[in-house]
């Protein structure tokens, strides 16, 4: 399988780090309090295709991009970058955006500090990424009193200013509202024209067609299909899916 | 009747005309009280905060230890300091009983649990919110710690005020260590019992007010800190 070249950006992943892709995960499974919360899940995520974890609420996307992730330790399976990653080389922005109490300006120099960038290179990096986000102009606001919308943009740019080869989502617009939604979609696809392999998690069927060009859908804690996109909402594989995508149709079209 | 509010305008006369020995008193008190806060916070706000983001074998236990020494009785660590202090002692040599510095020792074991154990609590909410953002981006809970501390640098405040409410109001270990010396080691607390013993009513009642107006100040400045935090912005 052959990934696509962007066209080289300043904010793309940084070359000279080994590639992490692929990813492969076997048999991944997570437990807790005797409950399968995932169970066996096996995949293989490759570079430049935009991965959409799709599935209705509490099929365990969420769970299986903190596994993914590293936040979460599996109790089964394994998961194999194909180099051992940095901390930074992949990064993950969550359905809540988490904000520190600093100035927005300073909530990027946080994570590139921690990346341990030096002062000159955090400076031009922070700007960079403040610029190509539209975030510019609030860059001394506190990061706190901001909208939903540019909380969120906030915490994507943070991730991507660590340049990082994958950026998971996990319900990334699940909180907001439609035109904040855009600006965050937009946002994700310049990510992902900069070279950044996308892994998002979302229950919204019509934002999976947006942005997916292949389709994890998880049901109860499986894996049911990894299918191309196209193929995938014209002829799902799995019975769970076309379930899901009957009664979505059904919800849009009533 | 009549006795009680003719203290009451001499004291008043005392605190508007600032008289010198109340202001020394009152100084001293300040003194002794805000050096132990400042010890207590330097060594409980990041014990509080590491307890919150560490995971070590005991740490519960340490957890429980601190939370069980908030209410020691002002009297028994002034007692236990005495022992430590007194000639006799293990550390009698240093020469430091009756002094201002025995009272702030005295003071600051008493609030270092206070100030450990609020500021741990603290630490915890803001850790449960920061958790995963700070995992994500390759942060140690070590490396964790001066970040709770400065992004958590609002909220904390309660703690530190509280254990300056504590210190500011005990008199048992003041007493037992400083000896309530005047011009020495007489603060405000000790100075009340002593002068109200004596029948001396307007000292102590215009030291009374001053203490009371200082522990409003100190109770009301930490529900407006917890309020603003409740708002979210803190």
């Amino acid at each position: 399988m052959t990934s696509p070249s962007p066209t080289p950006r300043p904010t793309s992943p940084n070359r000279t780090q080994p590639r992490i892709l692929p990813l492969r995960i076997e048999g991944l499974s997570y437990e807790k309090e005797g409950k399968t919360l995932v169970r066996e899940i096996s995949c293989r995520l490759e570079a430049g295709k935009r991965t959409l974890v799709l599935g209705p609420n509490g099929a365990g996307k969420s769970l299986f991009l903190r596994l993914a992730h590293g936040l979460i330790t599996p109790t089964g399976g394994t998961i194999r970058w194909a180099d051992t990653p940095t901390a930074q080389a992949h990064a993950m922005v969550f359905q809540r955006p988490v904000m520190l109490r600093r100035s927005v300006a300073a909530n990027l120099d946080y994570a590139l500090g921690l990346a341990g960038l030096d002062k000159a290179t955090l400076r031009e990096r922070r700007d960079e990424v403040l610029e190509l986000t539209g975030l510019t102009a609030l860059r001394d606001r506190q990061a706190r009193v901001l909208s939903g919308g540019e909380q969120q943009r906030l915490a994507l740019a943070r991730a991507w200013s660590l340049r990082p080869q994958v950026l998971f989502l996990d319900e990334p617009t699940a909180s907001l509202d439609p035109s904040a939604t855009e600006r965050i979609e937009e946002l994700i696809e310049t990510i992902h024209d900069s070279g950044t392999k996308i892994v998002l998690s979302t229950h919204n069927m019509r934002q999976a067609r947006r942005l997916g060009d292949e389709i994890l859908f998880f049901s109860e804690g499986c894996l049911c299909e990894q299918s191309p996109a196209d193929l995938f909402f014209s002829a799902p594989q799995s019975e769970a899916a076309q379930r899901f995508l009957d009664s979505e149709y059904h919800a849009l079209h009533r | 009747m009549n006795d009680f509010s003719h203290a009451l305008w001499l004291a008043l006369e005392l605190v508007i005309s600032l008289d010198p020995d109340l202001t020394e008193i009152v100084g001293l008190s300040l003194t002794v009280s805000l050096s132990a806060v400042a010890i207590a916070t330097a060594v409980g706000l990041p014990l509080g905060t590491a307890l919150a983001t560490l995971t070590f074998p005991g740490r519960k236990l340490v957890m429980a230890l601190l939370s069980g020494l908030m209410g020691l009785p002002p009297v028994v660590v002034g007692l236990v300091v005495y022992l430590l202090l007194s000639r006799s002692g293990p550390l009698g040599t240093l020469g430091l009983l009756y002094t201002p510095e025995a009272m702030i020792i005295a003071q600051t074991l008493l609030i270092i649990p206070i100030v450990a154990s609020l500021s741990r609590q603290t630490a915890e909410d803001l850790w449960s919110e920061y958790r995963e953002q700070l995992t994500s981006l390759g942060c140690s809970p070590a490396r964790a710690i001066p970040t709770l501390l400065y992004d958590g640098r609002y909220r904390l405040t309660t703690a530190v005020l509280a254990g300056f409410g504590r210190a500011s109001a005990e008199v048992g270990a003041v007493m037992i260590v400083g000896g309530n010396i005047d011009h020495l080691t007489r603060v405000m607390t000790s100075a009340i019992a002593l002068e109200t013993s004596r029948g001396e009513l307007s000292l102590a009642l215009a030291l009374g007010m001053i203490l009371i107006l200082l522990s409003f100040m100190i109770n009301a400045t930490s529900y407006i800190v917890r309020d603003r935090v409740k708002e979210g912005n803190l």
